[in-house]
C-alpha cells in the first residue's frame, strides 16, 4: 500500500551524529549530499544523502522540504527523487524535515519556501541529484559487497543487478553499508526521454487519510494539557488595543487567562476552543483606532485614480519606442480605466498555530508555506536561539499564499510564552481571518492604445496606479524603489514577459500604498495585469475591427511560445467556426512564473446579468510536466479561484476595517456553478516553469471577454457581483 | 453534561447544551475529521448525518443533537472497509488540500443514499459545499462513477 505517512507529532526524527546547531538562519545556501558522518532515521534506517532513508524492508522515505497545501507538490517532489533513485514508487513514503533539523545541518534541504508556483521548478535540479547520489552510493555498496566494479551493476525498481553474472540483491539490504560510503562529488541526471515515473500521472500520496478523516491540520493537533485560544486584533490595521474589561468574563466555563498579545490584541486561553470564543465575544474591549480609520474604499479609490495621471511620478517597469508620442501623433486613440479590488485567501482552515514555550525551549505545530521563515518567527517572538526552537509542520487547509506569512504563528508563540509549560493552540475564527489577511493588492490601470491611418496598433501606454505587495513585505527586493513585481505578465523579460511586441510601448506603476497589508495571493500581480492587458487587448481589436485572435497573433510573432498556447486553446475550442446558438467566446494569454498560458471561455448570458459558463480551455507550456494528473487539478483548481474572485470576491474597506465577516458576505464558487475545465498541456522542454498559479491570469479575462461579445458591455471593474452580474 | 449517539457510540459529555454540534464532537468527542470552515453553515466542511440526513454541524445545538444517530468522517466505513464514497475519492484522486473533503464525502454519501443514481441537476442542487481548492470536476466524475458501478 502506498499511503503518505503524516508528519508525526513530539519526535525528533532524526539522531544527528555529530552536528553543530547554527545560531540562526543567516547561514549560506550549502546543500552537500551526505556528508563522512552517518545520519540515522528516528527508527534507525539509515540515510543514504540528506534526501532518502532506505529500510530494511526496502521502504524509501523521500524527505520534502517544501509544504504540501494541496497542489500535490509532494508527491511531485517525490517523483523527482525516485526517478534518479531508481526505487520501487510503490514502496515510496514522505517525510518533512524540521526547519531546526535543517538549520542546524547547514541547510542540508535548502529552501523550504512554498510560494510563487517554485515548489517543484525551483528545487527540481537538486531533489533529482539526491536521489542519484542514493542510486550511486547503493550501487556501490552492492558492488563492495561483491567485489566487482560498480560499473557493471544497474540499479531498478529498488534492485540492484550484476549484470556479467545476474546476481541480485535490495536496496534495504546494502542500504547500511551505502550510509557509510562517501558520496559521489557529480552525478549525472537523466536525460529527459528516458524518465519513466517523471511526466506520469501518478496518484497522490496523500489521499487516503484525506477521505477518512485522519489526516491532521494544524487545527486538529492535540498536545497533553493542551489549552485553546481565540484572538481578536484590532480591526483597523495599524490601530491599537487600549483596553479590556477581563472581570465582565470572569467565572465563564472553561477561561484560564486572557493575555495581551503585542500591543494590538487580545486573546482569551480556555480548555476548549468554543469556550473561549464564547468568552472572547462577551469581552468589552477597547481600541485606539488610529489615523486609519478614516480610510475608505473610496478614499483608496480617489487616491490610487490620482496616480493615473501623468503627472504624477512612476517606475517604468518595460519601455521601448515614446509610446506618449506615438499617442499624440496617432490616427485614432482608445482610452479605457480598469481595477481589480482588494481579495482575501479564505483558505478553508483558518489560521492557526500551536505552541510550546518553556524557559528553555519553544515548539511550534502549524500548517506553513515557509517553515524556514515560521522557525525565524519562533525565534523573534520567543527569545530563544535557534538550537531551542523547532517548527513540526502538518498539513495546510489550503494556502495559496497566506501562509508563506507568520503573524499567526508569532501570536500564538507570544500567548504561549505568558503560559509556560501549558501548550496552547491559537485558532482564529473565520471572522478574525476576513478581517486580517494578507490581502491581494488593490490596483487601478489606465491604458491607451494608438493606431495608425491603417489600423495598426502603434502604441500602447500602461499605466498602472496601486499597491506594492513587496513594500509591504519585501522592501529589500525593491529596485531604487520600485517593485518588480508589480510588472508581473507585462515584463520586458524574464519569468513574466509581456507577450506582444508594439513599436511604442510604455508600462509604468504609479506606486500607492494604502494601510489594508497587502500579500501574495495565488497568482499575485498576474491577477490584475492580465486582466487589464488581455480586455484591453479586445477593445484595441474591436476599435481595429478585428477578430480579437487575429488581433493578437500579428502582435506575437516575435513571442512563439506565448503564441503556441494561445493557438491551443483557438484550436480546442474550434475559434474558426462558429460557436453554438447563444453561445459566445472571450480568449486570453499571458506569461507568468515561468510558464506560458492561454485560456478560453464559452458563455451566454440571460437578461444582461446572468452568465452561465459552458466552458472553460486552458492552455500551458510550464517546459517539463512532472504529473500531467495533479497539473490537470491545479489547472481547474486555478479556474475556480480566479472566478470565484470575479464573480464573488473583493473586500471593501470601511472606518479602516474590512466589511466582509465571513463566507456570506465574501462568497466562493460552488460545483453547479463551474463547468469541466479542458486542458491543454504543451510542454516545450529545456525550462521550469511553475504550475499552482499561472493558469489563474487567463480565467478571468476569458469570461469578461466573452460577456462583451455576448452584450457588447464592457466590464472594468470586478466583482461582477457590484454590477449584479451572477450566475445563471 | 449531554449524551450523544456518535458513530454508534454513547459519549457522555461535559459540554452546554448551546454549544453547537460541531465544537462538541471536535473538542469533546475528539473527532476531529469533522472541520471547522465557517461557522455559519455557508461552507459545509462540517456537514455530519444526524438521522442519515446531511446537516452543518455548527449550526445545530447539542441540545438540538441529543438522541439522535450522528455519523461522522470516522463513522462512515464499516469495519474495515471504506464507504463507497471514500473508495471513490481514492480512486479518483479528488482531494486537493483535503479540508473540505470530510464535509464533501458526507453531503455525497447523503445524496446517493437518496438518489442512488444523480443527474448532475441533481449534484448541482445537493452539493453546496465550497472547495477553495476547486475539486469540483473530480467530485462530480467520481460520483457519476459511483453511480454507474
Amino acid at each position: 500500500m502506498n499511503k503518505h505517512v503524516s508528519p508525526k507529532m513530539n519526535r525528533r526524527a532524526f539522531v544527528i551524529g555529530s552536528a553543530t546547531l547554527g545560531a540562526g538562519l543567516a547561514i549560506g545556501l550549502d546543500i552537500p549530499f551526505g556528508g563522512p558522518a552517518m545520519v540515522r532515521a528516528a527508527d534507525g534506517s539509515p540515510e543514504i544523502g540528506a534526501w532518502v532513508v532506505v529500510r530494511p524492508d526496502d521502504t524509501v522515505v523521500i524527505r520534502i522540504a517544501r509544504s504540501e497545501m494541496g497542489q500535490g507538490s509532494l508527491t511531485g517532489l517525490a517523483q523527482l527523487v525516485a526517478e534518479e533513485l531508481e526505487c520501487d514508487w510503490t514502496k515510496v513514503t514522505t517525510e518533512y524535515p524540521t526547519p531546526g533539523q535543517s538549520v542546524a545541518r547547514k541547510r542540508v534541504w535548502g529552501d523550504f519556501s512554498t510560494g510563487g508556483s517554485r515548489g517543484i521548478r525551483s528545487s527540481q535540479d537538486y531533489v533529482r541529484k539526491g536521489g542519484a547520489t542514493a542510486r550511486v552510493m547503493l550501487i556501490q555498496a552492492a558492488a563492495d559487497a561483491w567485489k566487482v566494479p560498480a560499473s557493471e551493476c544497474k540499479a531498478e525498481n529498488s534492485v540492484i543487478t550484476h549484470t556479467p553474472s545476474g546476481r541480485t540483491t535490495t536496496y534495504g539490504k546494502v542500504a547500511e553499508a551505502a550510509a557509510k560510503l562517501t558520496p559521489p562529488a557529480e552525478v549525472k541526471l537523466k536525460d529527459p526521454k528516458d524518465w519513466k515515473l517523471i511526466g506520469k500521472g501518478v496518484k497522490r500520496l496523500d489521499t487516503v487519510d484525506k477521505t477518512t478523516g485522519a489526516m491532521i491540520y494544524g487545527v486538529d493537533v492535540k498536545l497533553p494539557g493542551m489549552m485553546n485560544a481565540a484572538i481578536k486584533d484590532c480591526p483597523v490595521f495599524g490601530g491599537k488595543l487600549k483596553s479590556f474589561d477581563e472581570a465582565k468574563i470572569a467565572g465563564m466555563k472553561g477561561v484560564k487567562k486572557v493575555v495581551k498579545v503585542g500591543d494590538t490584541a487580545v486573546a482569551v486561553v480556555a480548555d476548549t476552543w468554543w469556550h473561549a470564543r464564547t468568552a472572547l465575544e462577551a469581552l468589552p474591549i477597547v481600541w485606539d483606532e488610529g489615523d486609519n480609520a478614516k480610510v475608505s474604499s473610496e478614499s483608496i479609490a480617489k487616491w490610487l485614480a490620482e496616480g493615473l495621471d501623468d503627472a504624477q511620478p512612476a517606475y517604468v517597469g518595460n519601455k521601448n519606442g515614446d509610446a506618449k508620442a506615438a499617442i499624440a501623433s496617432a490616427a485614432k486613440k482608445v482610452e479605457a480605466v480598469y481595477s481589480y479590488p482588494y481579495q482575501n485567501h479564505a483558505t478553508m482552515e483558518p489560521m492557526n498555530a500551536t505552541a510550546l514555550y518553556t524557559a528553555d525551549k519553544c515548539e511550534v505545530w502549524c500548517g506553513t508555506q515557509n517553515g524556514e521563515a515560521a522557525f525565524a518567527a519562533v525565534l523573534e517572538a520567543s527569545g530563544l536561539p535557534a538550537e531551542k526552537c523547532d517548527v513540526h509542520k502538518v498539513m495546510l487547509g489550503g494556502g495559496f499564499g497566506r501562509r508563506g506569512q507568520t503573524d499567526y504563528v508569532r501570536q500564538a508563540v507570544m500567548i504561549a510564552k505568558q503560559m509556560p509549560g501549558t501548550p496552547v493552540k491559537l485558532l482564529w475564527s473565520r471572522e478574525e481571518d476576513m478581517a486580517h489577511g494578507k490581502y491581494h493588492p488593490i490596483t487601478q490601470c489606465k491604458l491607451t492604445g494608438a493606431f495608425d491611418a491603417n489600423n495598426n496598433l502603434v502604441a500602447l501606454h500602461y499605466r498602472l496606479s496601486g499597491q506594492s505587495i513587496l513594500f509591504s513585505l519585501r522592501p529589500e527586493a525593491l529596485q531604487n524603489g520600485m517593485d518588480p513585481a508589480a510588472f508581473q505578465g507585462v515584463a520586458q523579460s524574464g519569468e513574466a514577459a509581456f507577450g506582444y511586441s508594439v513599436p511604442n510601448l510604455l508600462i509604468e506603476h504609479a506606486m500607492r500604498n494604502p494601510h489594508v497589508p497587502p500579500g501574495f495571493w495565488r497568482g499575485v500581480n498576474v491577477n490584475h495585469n492580465a486582466i487589464y492587458i488581455e480586455c484591453f487587448m479586445d477593445e484595441l481589436a474591436q476599435a481595429a475591427g478585428q477578430d480579437p485572435l487575429e488581433f493578437r497573433r500579428k502582435l506575437m510573432s516575435n513571442h512563439p511560445k506565448h503564441l503556441a498556447v494561445l493557438n491551443a486553446v483557438a484550436e480546442k475550442i474550434d475559434w474558426d467556426k462558429p460557436a453554438p446558438q447563444g453561445v459566445y467566446r472571450g480568449i486570453a494569454q499571458v506569461m507568468g512564473y515561468g510558464s506560458y498560458v492561454a485560456g478560453a471561455a464559452e458563455i451566454s448570458v440571460t437578461d444582461g446579468s446572468k452568465i452561465k459558463v459552458h466552458r472553460m480551455i486552458a492552455s500551458t507550456d510550464p517546459g517539463y510536466v512532472v504529473n500531467p494528473a495533479q497539473v490537470e487539478r491545479q489547472i481547474a483548481g486555478s479556474f475556480v479561484y480566479g472566478l470565484s474572485a470575479l464573480f464573488y470576491g473583493g473586500c471593501t474597506v470601511k472606518d479602516g476595517k474590512i466589511e466582509q465577516t465571513n463566507f456570506d458576505t465574501y462568497n466562493s464558487m460552488r460545483i453547479s456553478e463551474m463547468p469541466k475545465v479542458e486542458s491543454v498541456m504543451v510542454p516545450s522542454g529545456g525550462f521550469w516553469g511553475g504550475v499552482g498559479e499561472p493558469t489563474i491570469g487567463v480565467a478571468a479575462p476569458a469570461v469578461l471577454n466573452a460577456y462583451f461579445a455576448a452584450t457588447g458591455r464592457r466590464i472594468r471593474s470586478v466583482p461582477l457581483r457590484d454590477q449584479n452580474i451572477t450566475f445563471a | 453534561m449531554a449524551n450523544l449517539t456518535i458513530n454508534g457510540k454513547t459519549f457522555t459529555l461535559d459540554v452546554e447544551p448551546d454549544t453547537p454540534l460541531l465544537w462538541a464532537i471536535r473538542e469533546n468527542a475528539g473527532l476531529t475529521g469533522t472541520k471547522y470552515g465557517c461557522g455559519i453553515a455557508q461552507c459545509g466542511a462540517c456537514t455530519v448525518h444526524i438521522e442519515g440526513v446531511a446537516t452543518r454541524s455548527c449550526g445545530v445545538s447539542v441540545g438540538e443533537a441529543e438522541g439522535k444517530k450522528i455519523t461522522t468522517i470516522e463513522g462512515l466505513a464499516s469495519g474495515g472497509t471504506l464507504h463507497k464514497v471514500q473508495e471513490a475519492w481514492i480512486a479518483q484522486d479528488v482531494p486537493q488540500c483535503g479540508y473540505c473533503q470530510s464535509g464533501m464525502i458526507m453531503a455525497v454519501a447523503a445524496l446517493l443514499n437518496e438518489k442512488p443514481k444523480p443527474t448532475d441537476a441533481d449534484i448541482d442542487e445537493a452539493i453546496t459545499n465550497i472547495c477553495r481548492c476547486g475539486t469540483f470536476q473530480q467530485v462530480r466524475e467520481a460520483i457519476h462513477t459511483i453511480a454507474s458501478a
